[in-house]
């Protein structure tokens, strides 16, 4: 109501001017205005929410005008903590609106957002994430950046959710943040939950969509999701797979698409490129093995099916383009159906569908011929949806449908409206030189609308009619007869040009009648248009040369008619003829070749539709309606020649287990709820490494995974595999933050059984095997009395997922879930079995929750300190050193991806020899098969610019069940870039990427005191980070925190006179910047952490690690 | 994806803007304008318009065109989509979706529209979170806010957005517990002058209108499923169990929705429920013309056609209509050249006839084509497919709920060649 009021008011006050508020001309309403904004500001300075607010209705009604209200932006600003809510919205619409033109103002209410970052409600987090990435004050940037990271671990899937929407808003603001974007990004690509899903793969395609690898891993999870993201979510997802699908899989039409090019007759078009196109197509297919669908190609043809059916047109939209570009010829059918089921929608749904319809019935006629009849038109439709049925009933005619076909055209051309009725001409047209057997019919038909009342009619009549004629002339003088009477009716130029073509061409089918219309056409030649006369020029040149008796002085008078136009080209024209037809002395040979040139039998057109080869762009999209390339379109790539590798996209099986239990399609909804705040928890903390606990419950669902499996093969016990998992359960009840152990017991089981489990049975049967582990699960989670304490832990996570504030040890748990530590793999199991147990009594009075420090602890911080001893002075031929206990391992190729071969590596912290600006990178293979594994070596390196690679001897064998190191060296060039290349054995290739810790780029070097201060002292200002932390409970002493930071990053300890301040020295590998870390500590557990280098942002990643390893 | 997006109404006047990115200028819309005089019938502007540095894309819908801008590539349909939800999401809140509303209801608006798109992209469409979000206005809550002071954005926040099932609320609660359900059958037919059906076909929608409390789980069976053809459904329906057994199982959303569309094809025979003997015939000379309509049932499976009405969209040059009708009232509107002849019940043993003569405009040559009728009708109780819902079983509440299955035929594009 007041709304409305506020309206009105404004509306009155500025009647005379009733929009365009802001322009400046209008004098008086400016000043009246003026008066009206200072009661608004009084209103928004008084204490009474009830005035705010009529005030906040009153200006965004101005918004919603696009009058001008950024006067009033400091009295705004000043609400935006208003405690009522309606105020506070608007106040937000207000600012987002306005930010961007009053910066330094805007800033006033950033540190409102911040707090509401912090808000236990995930409500509030998600709205004041929302609102500070949608001011665009390229000040606040690194604050957005910093929202953004917070939020995508955020344990609320909505926040993670408002995080993914604010990635493309900070890209668009400052697109130098890709970089650390994409990393965001990649994070919540491995996200779980449905409501994140779509939101990150928007902001993929938006900021980095050429990175079609980071889809790879969570490729199937996306497949599955899709049924349960909202519809939206669905429309960029689908979109972005038929990309995805189109560079990782092989077409599937591979054998028909040789036979189909043959059999299309537009094969002899005239257009040469096309040609070309078509070569290059035909040469590669020519020899193919028969084809076989990857698995994960059928996977998201069958996941998408269903969605045909959404309410959404864009959904079935995308659907239906997906089939058509990825589908095996023979089930592409299923869209028509649903395409023509949008026919029915509102007019523009028609209009677009109509378009990509057209297209689709070029390449795939008989998809649609079923349903031609809903291609009828009805004179009531929107002269443009006429128009594009039109296109595709004409697309749809072939010899068997020709005549319903002829005869609903027939009606069309009867119709009012006249553009409608020249279209239909057309399509006749089309008809008749695409059908031989109707030409002659549509040619009749056509000659009796020649003598149409409507001027329209007949002109179109007569251009299409020359086409036909063009392809049989000898039989049809009559007609051109017929039609040289015509020119002294017919006024369209278009269609006057025409005649005047036909008469000139054949000119020897009608000797009597052409040189009468040219003498007349020279008596109207000034006053006809210009394409007329360019035609009638040619008709006189053509006469000239067969008749030169009658028509000589003629074609003189014409071309000098010509020759003095006004229009430059046909002067042109005229110069041009003149010189080719008329002999002169000067004339050259070319006047020999004159009629040659005139009379050379021209090829019949092919009348085309518009639409062929649209389908290059991808259908559905705007490019592909716009006929042209829009920005930001992602060009559809061509198939691969061969398939890349399918094991990247192989995830470990326990990852994906928490997915099937939200994915398991809509039948068991009301299950899943009932299980969400579990779930949801889980995932809440289990970035894109898993976490402890999700791992936990997922781990030993895996086990049982697998176990059912084989239960289902029959070659174990349904009692057995239930024993084993409560086995399992009270195991990891144990050890349950330790990832390696259960690998471990994994491992027990033959290796080919996990893998071939993976990829050969379809996932159809592994879906059945885990509903089935699902229903066992929770019937041993029931039953067995050593469930409690996990269960008990559960609920603690509840517990903690609903008061929302217990902020604290979820960020204690993140960090330990993003490291693991692995060391710990290489010892047998029995080993790691005892150390788990002592460690859990070591740590029994910490809370469950709080996260288990890395095992060997001690024993690794003193092979660290040893190691940072021998460094100093040591260069030691690098590929004999064993990876000592502390070096973290990481993996480079799972033995399931890499089937049977394990290859791991570290960072050995050696000097690498040969080249000294490289890291050294030791890699361990492990041949888990019992074959061996021979020629291993690296291929194709594919390095961001200025890195290399030193790669290793090859590997001539490897046999089963040995494992053997090497080192290589990698110059990354300062960069926590990716090494990717590729791993080949004698049979595969792998994809690998080594991604080095910010720490690992550095070596240590010896600095004095007074060197460092010096040194530091050159290194302040911009080069200088500086932090302030908690130290964690075990970082008690000195001792501890040497360690840390030694572990993080390969630094030397630079002696300290104060026992307050730890002093480390490195230098960048690559190029040698000095690197200088200072931890001061100070009472109660707080320290500062200083950073100096010259490269900013190795020292904020370095912070930020370190930073890490200390408040552990 | 959508930058923009402003409100035009038929005459041209720009009404309402809205970015959600930065601000883009409304000189844009000059592109629109452009292309809107072109295309002489509001119908015919282009659903897409390609401007130098952005691209239009507008709907047109209750006479208001939403224009919307964007700068890259996305799929039109995902755009056009969303623009016919804002517009069903006005229609729900305010009971039409109309300048006058738009206008007086501006805040709301702009409140919805700032929900439903962030950064260009949807963010909250289910008509059920938004109105936790933002509630709709009644006559009765305006009142007590000028009074109070209080406000239309709702106090809690919503759940809906974080809950599995976005579509309904939690905590829903009705004394009377109801669910009814209407079947709507639409016949979309093209019939040629002698009467012969040239291409006939069914859409059906099921409408419904659920009150039930708490979390209901409710499904739907039919007689005879095998009839439906081609359906879609709302998002809450599970598909899996719809392609195993053929039963439409859901947790419904709260108040009205549309639950599925279906679609009997055109291989079916479908029953035409009317016939139509017409007469229409320009003479060559003395600019005049004559018309002769009869209407009689067909196949009306014994039920009473109601709500007859036919609508001629005459050609140009006819200046008037002078008829008489035995039965209803007729209306020629010499301006639009639209004949609309309102007949109401159809009568088996009386049948409507309209018969006169026409006057053309004199001296303009005689029309080409005769003008093709457009039938509107309504069959109660019947639907024309012979789909029929077997039973609705509710799982997961206690209580009992009182259930409704209404059956309706309407005559969609009807249209009848002369």
């Amino acid at each position: 109501m007041s709304a409305s009021s506020a309206f009105i008011d404004e509306k009155g006050g500025s009647a005379s001017e009733p929009e365009y508020g802001h322009d400046p001309a209008s004098g008086g309403i400016f000043s009246s205005d003026y008066k009206r904004h200072d009661d608004l500001k009084e209103m928004l300075d008084s204490n009474k929410d009830s005035l705010k607010l009529e005030a906040m209705k009153r200006i965004v009604a101005m918004i919603a005008r696009g009058k001008n209200a950024s006067d009033l932006f400091p009295a705004v600003v000043k609400n935006v903590a208003c405690k009522n809510i309606e105020v506070k919205k608007l106040v937000y619409v207000y600012l987002v609106r306005y930010a961007e033109e009053q910066q330094d103002l805007a800033l006033l209410s950033i540190s409102t957002f911040q707090r509401g970052l912090k808000d236990p409600n995930q409500l509030i987090r998600a709205s004041a994430l929302r609102v500070l990435s949608s001011i665009r004050v390229t000040i606040i940037v690194p604050i957005m950046m910093l929202a953004i990271k917070e939020a995508a671990s955020d344990m609320s899937p909505y926040v993670r959710k408002t995080a993914a929407h604010a990635i493309p808003k900070l890209h668009s603001l400052d697109p130098d943040q890709k970089d650390q974007l994409i990393e965001v990004i990649e994070k919540l690509l491995a996200d779980k939950t449905t409501l994140v899903a779509g939101s990150v793969v928007m902001a993929f395609e938006e900021v980095c969509p050429d990175r079609i690898d980071l889809i790879h891993k969570n490729y199937r999870k996306l497949c599955n999701l899709l049924i349960d993201v909202e519809e939206w979510g669905q429309v960029v997802i689908i979109n972005m797979l038929t990309r995805y699908a189109r560079t990782q899989f092989l077409n599937p039409n591979i054998n028909e698409s040789l036979l189909e090019e043959n059999s299309e007759k537009a094969f002899y078009a005239s257009d040469d490129e096309e040609e070309e196109d078509k070569k290059d197509e035909v040469a590669p297919l020519a020899k193919r093995k028969p084809y076989v669908m990857d698995p994960d190609h059928r996977l998201l043809l069958r996941n998408t099916k269903p969605l045909l059916q959404s309410r959404n047109a864009a959904v079935v939209m995308a659907v239906a383009q997906l089939y058509f570009h990825l589908a095996p010829k023979a089930e592409v059918g299923i869209i028509a159906k649903a395409l023509v089921r949008l026919m029915r929608s509102h007019s523009e749904v028609q209009y677009v569908v109509l378009q990509n319809v057209a297209t689709m019935s070029i390449k795939r006629r008989g998809m649609f011929e079923p349903y031609l009849k809903s291609f009828y038109i009805r004179s009531t439709d929107p002269t443009q949806i006429k128009i594009l049925k039109l296109e595709v009933l004409t697309n749809l005619a072939n010899e068997t449908n020709i005549s319903t076909i002829l005869r609903e055209f027939q009606t069309y051309i009867k119709s009012m409206d006249k553009d409608f009725v020249a279209a239909s001409i057309q399509a006749i047209g089309r008809c008749a030189t695409n059908i031989g057997e109707v030409r002659d019919t549509c040619l009749n038909g056509l000659v009796q609308l020649l003598s149409n009342r409507d001027e329209l009619v007949v002109a179109e009549s007569v251009v299409v009619i020359k086409k036909l004629l063009q392809m049989q002339p000898e039989q049809h003088s009559d007609i051109i007869k017929h039609m040289a009477k015509l020119i002294d009716n017919i006024q369209v130029p278009m269609a006057r040009a025409s005649i005047l073509w036909l008469i000139g061409e054949y000119c020897e089918h009608v000797p009597k009648i052409a040189p009468d219309v040219l003498r007349n056409m020279a008596k109207t030649f000034t006053n006809e248009e210009d394409i007329v006369k360019l035609q009638i020029i040619n008709l006189a040149a053509k006469l000239y040369l067969t008749n030169s008796k009658q028509t000589k002085l003629l074609t003189q008078y014409v071309l000098n008619l010509a020759k003095y136009d006004q229009n430059y080209d046909i002067r042109d024209r005229a110069r041009f003829i003149r010189q080719l037809i008329v002999p002169t002395d000067k004339s050259g040979a070319l006047s020999k070749y004159a009629k040659k040139l005139f009379l050379a039998l021209k090829p019949a057109p092919v009348l085309e539709s518009t639409f062929k080869d649209r389908d290059h762009f991808q259908l559905g999209s705007l490019s592909h309606l716009l006929n042209a390339k829009a920005g930001g379109y992602q060009e559809l790539p061509d198939w691969p020649e061969s398939a890349p590798d399918p094991s990247v996209r192989n995830v470990e099986v326990k990852d994906s287990i928490p997915d099937w239990s939200k994915c398991t399609s809509r039948k068991d909804r009301k299950e899943k709820k009932a299980e969400k705040p579990f779930y949801s928890d889980s995932d809440g903390e289990s970035g894109p490494t898993e976490s402890a606990d999700s791992e936990s419950d997922s781990g030993s669902g895996s086990e049982s995974a697998s176990a059912s499996d084989e239960s289902g093969s029959g070659s174990e016990s349904g009692e057995e595999t239930e024993s084993e998992e409560e086995e399992e359960d009270e195991e990891e009840e144990k050890k349950k933050k330790r990832k390696k152990h259960l690998d471990k017991t994994k491992a027990k089981k033959p290796v080919e059984e996990s893998t071939e489990s993976e990829q050969s049975s379809g996932s159809e049967e592994r879906k059945r095997g885990r509903k089935a582990v699902k229903n066992q699960k929770s019937a041993s989670e029931s039953e067995s009395e050593s469930e409690s304490s996990e269960s008990g832990d559960e609920s603690e996570d509840e517990s903690e997922e609903e008061s929302e504030s217990d902020t604290d040890i979820r960020k204690k748990k993140t960090p330990v879930s993003k490291q693991p530590p692995k060391q710990s793999k290489k010892e047998s199991k029995k080993e790691t079995q005892e150390m788990s147990l002592l460690d859990l009594d070591d740590f029994e009075p910490a809370p469950a929750s709080a996260p288990v420090t890395p095992v060997n602890f001690m024993s690794s911080s003193l092979v660290s300190d040893l190691e940072g001893l021998s460094l100093t002075d040591t260069i030691l031929a690098p590929t004999t050193i064993t990876p000592s206990g502390s070096i973290k391992m990481y993996e480079l190729l799972h033995r399931i991806t890499g089937e049977g071969l394990a290859v791991e590596y570290c960072f050995s912290r050696q000097p690498f020899s040969p080249d000294p600006n490289m890291v050294a990178v030791q890699i361990q293979f492990t041949n888990n098969t019992n074959s061996e594994t021979k020629n291993l070596h690296i291929e194709e390196p594919r390095l961001q610019c200025g890195m290399r690679i030193r790669e290793f001897a090859e590997i001539d064998v490897l046999s089963a069940g040995e494992s053997v190191t090497v080192v290589m060296g990698i110059d990354f060039c300062d960069s926590t870039q990716a090494a990717n290349f590729q791993l080949c054995t004698h049979t595969r290739k792998f994809f690998a990427s080594i991604q080095p810790p910010v720490g690992e780029l550095m070596t240590p070097v010896f600095l004095t005191e007074n060197d460092f201060k010096k040194e530091q002292g050159k290194l302040m200002g911009m080069n200088e980070i500086s932090e302030k932390l908690t130290l964690g409970e075990k970082c008690v002493n000195e001792h501890v925190i040497v360690e840390r930071v030694t572990a993080t990053a390969n630094l030397s300890r630079v002696p300290c006179g104060s026992d307050k301040e730890c002093r480390f020295a490195g230098k960048t590998v690559s190029s040698g910047c000095l690197v200088l870390v200072t931890v001061s500590t100070k009472e109660g557990g707080r320290a500062q952490l200083t950073v100096n280098c010259e490269k900013m942002l190795i020292g904020t990643m370095l912070v930020k690690d370190i930073m890490q390893a200390l408040s552990q | 994806m959508i930058h923009s997006l402003f409100l035009i109404n038929n005459a041209g006047d720009l009404f309402l803007e809205k970015h959600w990115k930065s601000v883009i200028s409304r000189s844009v819309c000059d592109y629109f304008f452009e292309a809107r005089e072109k295309a002489v019938e509001p119908d015919n502007v282009p659903p897409v318009i390609r401007t130098p540095h952005h691209y239009l894309i507008n709907i047109y819908r209750e006479k208001i065109f939403f224009v919307s801008v964007i700068q890259t590539e996305v799929p039109p349909l995902f755009v056009i989509e969303f623009l016919h939800r804002v517009a069903e999401t006005f229609q729900d809140y305010f009971g039409e979706c109309s300048e006058t509303t738009i206008k007086d209801n501006v805040v709301i608006v702009y409140e919805l529209l700032e929900e439903m798109l962030d950064n260009g992209f949807p963010l909250a469409t289910e008509s059920n979170i938004l109105k936790e979000l933002i509630r709709p206005p009644t006559i009765l809550r305006s009142m007590v806010n000028t009074i109070t002071g209080s406000s239309n954005v709702g106090e809690t926040l919503p759940t809906g957005q974080l809950s599995t099932i976005p579509w309904r609320r939690a905590g829903v609660k009705y004394t009377n517990n109801e669910a009814y359900f209407d079947v709507v059958e639409e016949i979309d037919a093209i019939l040629d002058k002698s009467g012969t059906t040239v291409f006939a076909e069914i859409q059906g929608v099921i409408e419904a209108c659920v009150k039930l409390s708490g979390m209901p789980d409710l499904s739907l069976s039919f007689m005879n499923p095998r009839l439906l053809d081609d359906v879609s459904f709302h998002p809450c329906v599970r598909y899996k169990r719809w392609e195993s057994e053929r039963v439409i199982s859901f947790i419904p959303p709260d108040g009205n929705f549309q639950l599925m569309s279906y679609h009997i094809s055109a291989q079916n025979l479908v029953a035409i429920p009317v016939y139509v003997k017409q007469n229409i015939s320009f003479f060559e000379t003395g600019s005049s013309g004559r018309m002769d309509i009869t209407v009689g049932p067909k196949q009306t499976m014994g039920k009473t056609v109601e709500c007859l009405v036919v609508t001629v969209h005459m050609p140009k040059v006819v200046l008037s209509a002078n008829l008489n009708a035995t039965q209803g009232t007729y209306n020629y509107d010499p301006v639009t050249k639209i004949l609309v002849w309102d007949i109401g019940k159809l009568n088996p043993q009386k049948l409507p006839n309209l018969k006169g003569s026409l006057s053309l405009q004199s001296g303009a040559p005689k029309p080409e084509e005769n003008p093709s009728l457009n039938i509107d009708l309504k069959i109660q109780q019947l639907a024309i497919s012979g789909l029929k819902v077997n039973r609705l079983d509710m799982y997961g509440e206690k209580y009992k709920p009182f259930k409704g299955v209404k059956y309706v035929t309407k005559a969609g594009k009807f249209q009848v060649r002369t």
